[in-house]
């Protein structure tokens, strides 16, 4: 690019010498011999215009920017990449891509010089891969639902089969997750028979599980009876909360 | 007794006392003697504190008994023997047996130190006999002259003068086990009959149920979930330790006594899908099934103590096999399953010591009300009808039967926030026993 430039520096140089070196014989000439007869005169030479052009930095960044830089002389009009410009000035560009710049130079009799300076761009570095983008699964809590029962009963009752079939389900698609079950009982009644009942409630919930395609290996059970309550109030609401088997995770 | 109402059909009672002869269930107030104990005679060298923690402790002793009706303190215009010789001297009788006291049984004594020892002299006396009779009861007591000391002897000599009053064995000397959760845990704990001395067993940090004393008060058979599923465990009361007992597949529940301390009955399932009675003999062995079912429970076994004559012994115990739990009775080999006719919500079966009466928690009409009350009553097979024993709007619950046939323990409250009372079958002398924590399930001791 550099020795570009040069090459068309060096150029108008050479067009400059030769107008001078013809201005000096005229002059010697004159000076030492009688004028000659006056040749007819010539059209008046117009200067060749001339133009650089470069950029600061010429790598960069994909995002970064860069400042072009061009000079002018005996130009009457300058356009950077088609578009008219200053004679002289500067423009900050941020290319996406390596690109081309030209600029051209146009003197007053419309000889043009031109000038071009490509500045390259690079991309940055990838950033770090985005985690793997696999679904996350549903936690053991979000997909899994206890079932509740009526008050002294161990039978399924609808809405226990709808949670315990979406439970057969997550069961069946996670068969490295295993269960127990955990027979609940509100504080209604006698302990000891709540131990018993809780028992039956966990049995049934287990029961339903297997014969909707859950290995019974993965489904342990146990009862506490009206212990450990989800609350203690003595509403009807609280005692429903109680009345349940729930599922927690197996070790 | 704060929060809590108890009565009982006195009339019904009665009536149904008149029918037939088992007037050793339930004492009525005509049978009560009239009974004065004034201070004790206290020699030198007594601590102020263990003198009156004698006198308190005798008092409340016979007081409790329901089997005495004591006469004031603040009447005794009559001066207190200081030895039963002044019973003998001029109108001394008479003062105490006349009116305005009408004392017919008199109790007095004298309490000194003796080489660091406790020693009383305690006396019962009929004043209504003339000078020279009328001595019931004179015995010497001894035990270490502190105030724990001072206790012990008062229930013993209370417990005598119960005895040589006619009334069978008393309690005063008697053990409750019970649950209790102050700890943070369900643990095993027992107290003195009237809640002193409340002492800790077990510290296994799970959940523990259905206390039960052996016979001879030496060991304790519960149910605990310190190993996961919920299995009986044998404890020692002489050592605190657990002692070895099988354990089965699946859950173990409510064990019960034989009257011979030989044999364990117990609620199991065995890893089948029906909860059944078994029996077994303490040291593990001879396991016998005395219940088949077939898609309900059996559990809560309880034995009678004194099961009829020519009976191979006699087992209460819970079953859902109609639906809610009802009580029933069989032999104690499983045969002739009778259904007592209750209906209703009916669990927690205790033999009176005689064998003639259960208590029991009802809720009669089914127990699926948001209050969740049920009431302690009892159940007459001489009669066969039942007395309704508590009438408040809380959850009463496991009742046991005390070794004088007289008195019940049960517990009482909201759910989990449970205390334990006391109250004589007719209804009167109730006493809150427990404060601290959740306490429930309690069993009276056999003696």
């Amino acid at each position: 690019m550099k020795q570009s430039t040069s090459r068309y520096f060096l150029t108008a140089v050479t067009a400059g010498s030769a107008l001078l070196f013809s201005l000096g014989l005229a002059g010697c000439g004159h000076k030492a011999v009688p004028p000659p007869p006056v040749p007819a005169p010539a059209a008046k030479p117009t200067p060749a215009p001339t133009v650089t052009l470069s950029a600061d930095p010429t790598s960069i960044e994909s995002g970064s920017s860069s400042t072009l830089t061009w000079t002018s002389s005996n130009a009457v009009k300058v356009e950077l990449n088609g578009a008219a410009v200053d004679l002289n000035g500067n423009q900050s560009v941020s290319p996406t891509q390596s690109t081309d710049y030209q600029v051209v130079a146009t003197g007053a009799d419309g000889q043009t010089a031109n000038d071009s300076v490509r500045i390259s761009v690079t991309q940055p570095p990838p950033p770090p891969p985005p985690p793997p983008a696999v679904q996350p699964a549903p936690s053991f809590a979000e997909s899994v639902r206890d079932a509740f029962f009526d008050f002294d009963k161990s039978d399924i009752r609808p809405d226990a089969q709808q949670a315990l079939d979406t439970d057969a389900a997550y069961l069946k698609s996670n068969p490295n997750v295993d269960v127990e079950v955990v027979g609940h009982c509100d504080a209604r009644g006698s302990a000891e028979y709540n131990l018993a009942l809780g028992h039956r409630r966990a049995d049934a919930v287990k029961n339903y599980l297997v014969s909707q395609g859950v290995d019974a290996s993965r489904i342990t059970t146990e009862s506490v009876g009206k212990e450990d309550p989800f609350c203690t109030e003595t509403t009807s609401e609280c005692y429903q909360q109680n009345r349940r088997g729930h599922f927690v995770r197996g070790q | 007794m704060r929060g809590i109402r108890i009565g009982v059909c006195l009339l019904g009672l009665a009536l149904a006392l008149g029918a037939q002869d088992q007037a050793n269930i339930v004492i009525t107030g005509s049978r009560k003697y009239q009974m004065a104990v004034p201070d004790f005679n206290a020699l030198p060298g007594v601590a102020p504190d263990v003198r009156a923690t004698f006198d308190q402790v005798l008092w409340n002793d016979l007081y409790e008994s329901a089997v005495v009706n004591l006469v004031g303190r603040s009447l005794y215009t009559a001066p207190a023997p200081q030895s039963e010789a002044d019973l003998d001297s001029a109108g001394f009788r008479q003062a105490w047996s006349e009116p305005p006291l009408n004392v017919q049984r008199l109790v007095f004594g004298s309490m000194q130190v003796n080489n660091g020892g406790l020693v009383v002299d305690g006396y019962l006396y009929d004043v209504t006999q003339p000078p020279g009779g009328g001595r019931l009861l004179a015995r010497r007591y001894a035990d270490p002259a502190t105030t724990a000391g001072a206790r012990a002897i008062a229930h013993e000599f209370a417990d005598d003068i119960i005895a040589a009053l006619g009334f069978g064995p008393g309690i005063a000397t008697s053990q409750i086990a019970f649950i209790s959760n102050r700890t943070g845990h369900q643990e095993v704990w027992t107290m003195d009959y009237d809640g002193h001395n409340q002492r800790q067993r077990t510290n296994l940090h799970s959940i523990a149920y259905s206390p039960r004393i052996s016979p001879d008060g030496t060991k304790l058979a519960f149910m605990s979930s310190v190993s996961g599923e919920p299995q009986i465990k044998l404890l020692s009361l002489l050592t605190n330790r657990l002692l070895p007992f099988p354990t089965y597949k699946g859950m173990a529940e409510t064990p019960a006594w034989s009257p011979d301390g030989k044999k364990l009955a117990f609620a199991a399932d065995m890893g089948g899908p029906n909860i059944e009675i078994y029996t077994i003999n303490v040291n593990g062995t001879d396991l016998k099934r005395l219940t088949h079912s077939h898609g309900y429970d059996n559990f809560a076994p309880a034995w009678n103590p004194k099961p009829p004559p020519g009976s191979p012994g006699q087992i209460a115990f819970v079953s859902s096999r109609i639906g809610l739990p009802q009580i029933y009775i069989m032999n104690a080999d499983g045969s002739d399953q009778q259904r007592l006719p209750l209906g209703g919500y009916a669990v927690s079966p205790s033999w009176s010591p005689n064998g003639l009466a259960l208590a029991f928690a009802w809720v009669r009409t089914g127990g699926g009300e948001d209050s969740g009350a049920s009431d302690i009553y009892l159940w007459y097979f001489g009669q066969q009808k039942y007395v309704q024993l508590t009438h408040n709007e809380e959850r009463n619950d496991f009742p046991s039967w005390a070794p004088d046939g007289r008195h019940i323990v049960f517990e009482s409250g909201a759910p989990y926030r449970t205390q334990l009372f006391t109250v004589a079958a007719d209804g009167s002398v109730p006493e809150q026993l427990t404060s601290q924590g959740s306490n429930e399930m309690p069993n009276w001791s056999w003696h």
